[in-house]
């Protein structure tokens, strides 16, 4: 019997007899013979906690990730700060084991903290309305391109290029069965070309899709796009942002966006191998009715006291079914409670500052690294925030660079191919406000032996050993 | 659960609990420094004015302290499965192993990032695999997928997956049969997945009524999703000749594994046999629900259906090296911008490591003994519709009560004075006036009896003093709130300044 | 139950009102009832062309959805602006300033085929049943 079984032989029998049977096989008579499990499970026994847990610790032992390195990658993941607190609070069961907060009368610390989640993205995104939360970015981009099927006619959605690549492939499964397709705008350096966005190239489009900081980093022009989409029944401007960064850029709602979208993982949540993160999804509030997953709102009890209660739940599947807008249940509640938890501990000036220090040192390290011979910033035209894409050398493979790197504890960032304006492989490095100026230096120093001492890195560190 | 003390508002206009951060924020306040932040002085960023917000987002300032304050009252508010039983039927409200929690914490599972090359974190694609093979073996599947990030997008997966099949078989089929008690998610998964619903209804036992599944399953009929046991809580008995039905018309049978928890180690769907199937871990496999989410929802499928579940696949090799497969020409594609929740599935493996073979038919076992237990003991005053034995979970009606005057929402939020979550109300939807109740496996006999008795004194004060259960929840820190008021006047997001 | 006598009506349980020449459609006092507290009517364009049974909006309550079907066929003279902020006025007077939309039917005998007050009365006597 396992630790979290609590009948005594006793207890059983007694509730045996309450149920009017004399065994267990009496009450599930009803599952046939045929397709009983016999012989037991095909898995091994269970083990105690200790064991558990020191097999746990085994497995993780063999990853080497953040903990152990200084984490340049970025593409949509960064390892921001997380504050002490925001742990604290996310470990709480109260938050931790309830359930989605249909029972408004005992759940308003869930709902509260959805409500103050959703004020603090509308805030940041200078946008009307935000929901509590999707699976991730890519999900709730998806979920912003289908909105915009539902609002406008047309078969075709205009992205940029240098969308999250793996966003672009969540996109394109789920738009496959509603006929809409997904058409890449052109592309100039490390930028997307939006020069060519007017009446008749935007016929037929729901929606045009925008990545700010885009996939390499580099900051699009959003008003551009803004402009070309103002006026009623245009395509949809679906915005994907890094959350962090608009405590320092344009929001959303200033260069025109009817939707955005992006992760609450940059807000303070750590990188958990990718997930669990939480999708954000805020709108202009014409779109109230259309929007995806559930929405707190604040209201009276019948004793007049302030309540918060889920609003517009006819839009979720349990209600509409069939016809609801959007599939979506289960969502990343414990997550956005995370994002919010540490944006009030960072407060406003935080916030700006973690945002101002992320593009101070990565603007930093792009011009220690233009100082590494053969490297080359793809796209030196392009402003960036605090991600950048670099061209290594030609023929030299970004992975074995990222491999001599971690000799020297750093995690060099994301390979790319085909980097733009001459193709090769290359590095996307993005510098976070935890990144130190010390690091800074030694990824400087890192790549540098990395591309010229092959076996340099390694020499010294048998040095430090010795 | 006590009222707390409650404050008013600054324009006195309504009674608060708890104030908003922003209400609480004053400026200057710190609850977080950052690294080298002098640095802002000496160094400038570099970004075109051009690309800059005008001003600073107005975002609440407060100290540590206070923010933590703040947050741990509003959590006293909230009922959870570590305060007292949770029998929200089809949620499986179960008690999750501290543990998983610790496992999940572990910095060489946390503070991964999701683009570092797969050589750099062997042990994590080895516990994605290793998951997905312990999962394929209790659902005797041939293959499963993790990356899932819900139950319900484990549901569009799979019909995504259907969809996909039909078309390289050359058959045009566009019909989802769903019972008419299934989850919501049922339907608005398969219009997203590009598919028509439609209803069969449920006969006086309460399952599948199979003769009416012969007149709708058809040529143009791809996929019958069924919930199993259902979601009455009772076990489709003919489940084999629903299978063989929907088989004839060369249709594919789906398992919405919402209510699993009632028999793993009892039936092995992949036996019945199951052509695809989701599971919710935040349910069986006890990861905590965190308000709503995150979850997970791992599918399986037949060999038939295994070229087509969603890439990159974890995977391993002949030689037993586990490797993320993104090279599989008939898969649907990718469904989550990584991996999946991998945090909460870190947190399910450990569950299974912990538990095993045994453990995990023994918790089914009690789940069922459970529901079977209050079944009999609440049976007598409150209407049982489906007067059988049950699974993990039975729904009653409160048809006797509504005819008093009570209406079943009513007794819920009576419950709640007593101390305990409410079921699920109001569904199945076939059943007048619906109680779910699911005690899961976690609840002692004690406890069981507690609710029971709180049950019985609720449908006595029905009959004798039915004001109190109409007016209630009397204890909670807010009462019933005016829903149709707060969707006439929306209000959700806070419009004043911070302090 | 309110079934005023001039009014014909639908099994969806909506009224139908002969107006010179058009018709000013809402739902029933029983639909109100059934339905509960509405908090958002959506109505159709005017102009709109409407095919009988065909959905013309649909009424939400805080845990419900229904439908608005259309009585006869006909194009959308005039919509109840007044629901947008006022959805309540439904409830409080289904019959009156709770009315949904005005409709020039094609057809106007196709009144006739709608049912009369007895046989809605009866129709849902036996509904209720």
């Amino acid at each position: 019997m396992t630790a979290f079984v609590q009948h005594s032989p006793e207890d059983r029998a007694r509730m045996l007899a309450g149920i009017g049977v004399t065994s267990f096989d009496d009450i599930v008579a009803d599952v046939p013979a045929s397709i009983r499990v016999k012989g037991g499970l095909p898995i091994p026994e269970g083990l105690s906690e200790p064991e558990t847990l020191a097999r746990m610790g085994r497995l993780a032992r063999r990853n080497v990730g953040g903990a152990e390195l200084a984490c340049f990658a970025g593409g949509g993941t960064y390892d921001v700060c997380v504050p002490a607190a925001t742990k604290a609070i996310a470990s709480r069961p109260e938050f931790a084991t309830a359930y989605t907060p249909y029972q408004a009368e005992v759940s308003q610390g869930t709902l509260q903290s959805i409500y103050e989640f959703q004020t603090i993205v509308t805030r940041l995104t200078d946008l009307d309305l935000a929901n509590a939360s999707m699976y991730d970015a890519a999900t709730a981009l998806a979920e912003a391109v289908l909105l915009a099927q539902s609002a406008r006619p047309g078969d075709r959605v205009l992205v940029s290029p240098y969308l999250h690549p793996n966003h672009r492939r969540v996109l394109d499964t789920l738009l496959e069965p509603t006929g809409v397709t997904a058409v890449e705008l052109p592309s100039r350096g490390a930028r997307t070309d939006v020069s060519g966005l007017r009446p008749d190239t935007l016929e037929g489009a729901v929606a045009v899709v925008m990545q700010q900081p885009n996939w390499l980093g580099a900051l699009e022009d959003m008003r551009l796009v803004g402009a070309a989409l103002e006026g009623d029944g245009k395509p949809l401007f679906i915005a994907s942002v890094d959350l962090s960064s608009l405590a320092l850029l344009e929001p959303p709602g200033g260069y025109g966006a009817d939707i955005a979208v992006g992760d609450a993982q940059s807000l303070g949540v750590p990188m958990n191998y990718g997930g669990p993160s939480a999708g954000v999804f805020a709108a202009k509030s014409e779109f109230l009715r259309r929007m995806p997953g559930r929405i707190a709102g604040l209201g009276r009890d019948a004793r007049g006291q302030r309540a918060f209660t889920l609003a517009f739940q006819t839009r979720e599947q349990h209600i509409r079914r069939a016809r609801a807008t959007s599939n979506i249940c289960t969502n990343q509640a414990l997550v956005a409670l995370q994002a919010t938890v540490s944006t009030a501990l960072l407060g406003a000036t935080g916030r700006r500052r973690a945002a101002e220090l992320s593009a101070v040192k990565a603007h930093a390290l792009a011009e220690r690294i233009g100082h590494v011979a053969g490297v080359q910033l793809a796209d030196s035209e392009a402003p960036f925030f605090r991600e950048f894409a670099i061209r290594l050398p030609a023929g030299v493979r970004a992975l074995d660079v990222l491999r001599a790197m971690t000799r020297d504890g750093i995690l060099g960032g994301i390979p790319l191919s085909n980097v733009p304006g001459g193709g090769g492989e290359g590095l996307l490095v993005a510098v976070t406000e935890k990144r130190t100026f010390e690091e800074i230096e030694a990824y400087a120093g890192a790549l540098d032996r990395a591309l010229h001492q092959p076996n340099g890195s390694r020499a010294a560190e048998m040095e430090k050993v010795s | 659960m006590s009222a707390p003390n409650v404050r008013t508002t600054a324009d006195g206009d309504a009674r608060v609990i708890e104030p908003t951060i922003f209400e609480l924020s004053r400026p200057g306040r710190r609850g977080f420094r950052l690294p080298e932040e002098n640095a802002l002085a000496d160094h400038a960023h570099g970004i075109p004015e051009r690309f800059l917000r005008h001003e600073d987002a107005d975002l609440p300032e407060n100290a540590e302290l206070n923010v933590l304050r703040h947050y741990t009252r509003l959590s006293t508010l909230n009922h959870h499965i570590e305060r007292e039983m949770y029998p929200l039927g089809s949620c499986t409200m179960k008690y999750n192993p501290k543990l998983c929690e610790v496992a999940a914490d572990l910095p060489g599972f946390r503070d991964l990032h999701p683009a570092e090359p797969a050589e750099f974190v062997p042990g994590a694609i080895e516990l994605l695999v290793d998951l997905q093979e312990r999962l394929a073996a209790v659902l005797g599947m041939h293959a499963v997928a993790v990356q899932p990030a819900a139950g319900a997008q484990g549901e569009l997966t799979c019909l995504l997956m259907a969809r996909h099949y039909f078309r390289d078989l050359g058959q045009k089929r566009t019909k989802v049969i769903v019972p008419d008690s299934a989850h919501g998610t049922n339907p608005a998964s398969a219009t997203f997945a590009g598919f028509t619903t439609v209803e069969v209804p449920s006969n006086e036992r309460g399952e599948v009524d199979v003769e009416r599944l012969r007149e709708v399953v058809d040529e143009e009929t791809a996929v019958m999703m069924i919930t199993l046991p259902n979601t009455l809580g009772l076990f489709e008995s003919k489940i084999r000749e629903i299978a063989e039905v929907v088989h004839a018309k060369g249709a594919l049978l789906y398992m919405d594994g919402a209510n699993f928890n009632a028999i793993v180690g009892l039936v092995r769907p992949g036996d019945v046999p199951f052509d695809f199937l989701h599971l919710n871990l935040h349910k069986t496999f006890a990861t905590p629900h965190g308000g709503g989410g995150p979850g997970a929802g791992p599918i399986a499928a037949s060999a038939a259906l295994a070229p087509y579940l969603p890439t990159p696949l974890p995977s391993r090799r002949d030689d037993g090296a586990c490797f993320l497969d993104d090279d599989r020409p008939k898969s649907i594609g990718r469904m989550h911008g990584w991996y999946g929740n991998f945090g909460i599935l870190v947190r399910a493996y450990a569950y299974l490591l912990y538990h095993g073979r045994d453990g995990l038919r023994d918790i089914s076992e009690t789940a069922v003994l459970n529901a079977n237990y209050l079944r009999a003991r609440l049976s007598g005053e409150y209407h049982l519709p489906h007067d059988r034995a049950c699974m993990h979970e039975f729904v009653l009606s409160g048809s006797r009560q509504k005819a008093l005057g009570v209406r079943t929402m009513d007794i819920a939020k009576r419950l709640l004075d007593f101390g305990f979550h409410p079921p699920t109300v109001y569904f199945p939807l076939i059943v007048e006036e619906a109680l779910m109740i699911e005690p899961t496996e976690s609840e002692n006999v004690e406890t069981l009896d507690r609710f029971a008795e709180a049950m019985l004194d609720i449908a006595r004060e029905a009959r004798e003093a039915p004001d109190v259960v109409k007016s209630a929840p009397h204890t909670t820190p807010v009462g019933r709130v005016d829903e149709a008021g707060a969707a006439r006047n929306p209000d959700l997001c806070w419009r004043g300044r911070c302090g | 139950m309110n079934i005023p006598q001039e009014l014909r009506y639908t099994k969806e349980h909506e009224w139908v009102l002969a107006d010179d020449g058009v018709l000013v459609v809402g739902v029933t006092d029983f639909a109100q009832a059934e339905l509960g507290d509405i908090v958002y009517v959506e109505l159709p364009s005017i102009g709109t062309r409407l095919a009988a049974g065909e959905t013309f909006g649909n009424v939400e309550s805080v845990k419900s959805v229904s439908d608005l079907y259309c009585p006869v066929a006909g194009v959308v003279a005039d919509i109840n602006t007044r629901l947008g902020d006022s959805p309540e006025l439904v409830n409080s007077d289904p019959y009156g300033e709770g009315w949904m939309v005005r409709l020039e039917p094609e057809n106007p005998a196709d009144l006739e085929g709608l049912l009369g007050p007895e046989e809605y009365s009866d129709y849902i006597g036996a509904e209720a049943e």
